[in-house]
C-alpha cells in the first residue's frame, strides 16, 4: 500500500488529493502505470500523465517501493 | 545566482527587477504571463493555479542551473503564483540579467518555454459554464 498524490485533473479522477493505491514494493513504473490506468481508467483520456517518484520524474523501468512519494503528474499547464 | 519562489500573494515585478539587477548586468530581459480575458472567444473568469510545490521548486531550480551552464549570464529569478487569479494578473515572473542583450533574451525564452514544459504546475480556467484544466486532454 502506499500514497499517491494527485494534481490537477487527476486529482479529479483519483477522487483525491491523497489516495491509498496497494502495490508490492519492487513493481516497475510501467507496471505501476498499468496498475494505476486500470484502477482510474480516466488516466488513459488524457493527453499523457508522467508518474514522479520522490520529486523526480521516473523512467518506466525504475523500481517503485511503498515508502516513496509518489506522484500523479498530468500534463502542466504552469506560466 | 538565482531566485526561485512559488507564492500564493502577488507577485512584485519591480522587486524582481531590483534582485537581478547589478553593475555587472548591461541588460535585464523580464518575461511576465498575465491572465488573458478569453481563449478561443470564451470569456475566463479567472485562473486557478495549483503546484506540487517542492517538485516544481526543484524542477525551476533544474531550469536556472541548465541556464547559467549554458549561457553568459549573470542572475535568474522565476517566481510562480498559485492560488486564484483574475484577468490581468501575473501567474509568472522570468527575470535573466547579463552582460550583453542576446543572452539574456535567448535564457529568458528557454525559462519560460521550459517551464511550460517540465514544472509541476497546473491551470484551471473558470468560465460562466464551466472550466477546464489546461491541456489536460488530446
Amino acid at each position: 500500500m502506499a500514497k499517491v498524490l494527485s494534481f490537477g485533473i487527476a486529482k479529479e479522477i483519483t477522487g483525491g488529493s491523497v489516495v491509498d493505491v496497494p502495490f508490492e514494493s519492487g513493481i516497475t513504473l510501467s507496471g505501476l502505470r498499468s496498475l494505476l490506468e486500470s484502477r482510474y481508467p480516466r488516466l488513459r483520456d488524457l493527453k499523457s500523465f508522467a508518474i514522479a517518484v520522490n520529486g523526480e520524474y521516473a523512467a518506466a523501468e525504475q523500481l517503485i517501493n511503498d515508502t516513496d512519494e509518489i506522484a500523479i503528474i498530468p500534463p502542466v499547464s504552469g506560466g | 545566482m538565482t531566485d526561485i519562489k512559488i507564492s500564493e500573494s502577488p507577485l512584485n515585478v519591480q522587486s524582481c527587477i531590483d534582485w537581478v539587477q547589478s553593475p555587472e548586468s548591461g541588460g535585464i530581459d523580464v518575461f511576465l504571463g498575465t491572465v488573458r480575458n478569453a481563449t478561443k472567444g470564451r470569456p475566463v473568469q479567472y485562473l486557478e493555479f495549483e503546484a506540487y510545490e517542492p517538485m516544481a521548486i526543484a524542477e525551476m531550480k533544474k531550469i536556472a542551473e541548465e541556464i547559467l551552464a549554458k549561457w553568459p549570464v549573470n542572475k535568474i529569478l522565476i517566481h510562480h503564483r498559485t492560488g486564484k487569479l483574475g484577468v490581468g494578473e501575473i501567474p509568472v515572473i522570468i527575470a535573466v540579467a547579463a552582460a550583453h542583450r542576446g543572452a539574456a533574451f535567448d535564457a529568458c525564452r528557454y525559462a519560460i518555454d521550459t517551464l511550460k514544459q517540465t514544472v509541476p504546475i497546473w491551470k484551471k480556467e473558470v468560465f460562466e459554464d464551466g472550466e477546464v484544466w489546461v491541456a489536460a486532454h488530446p
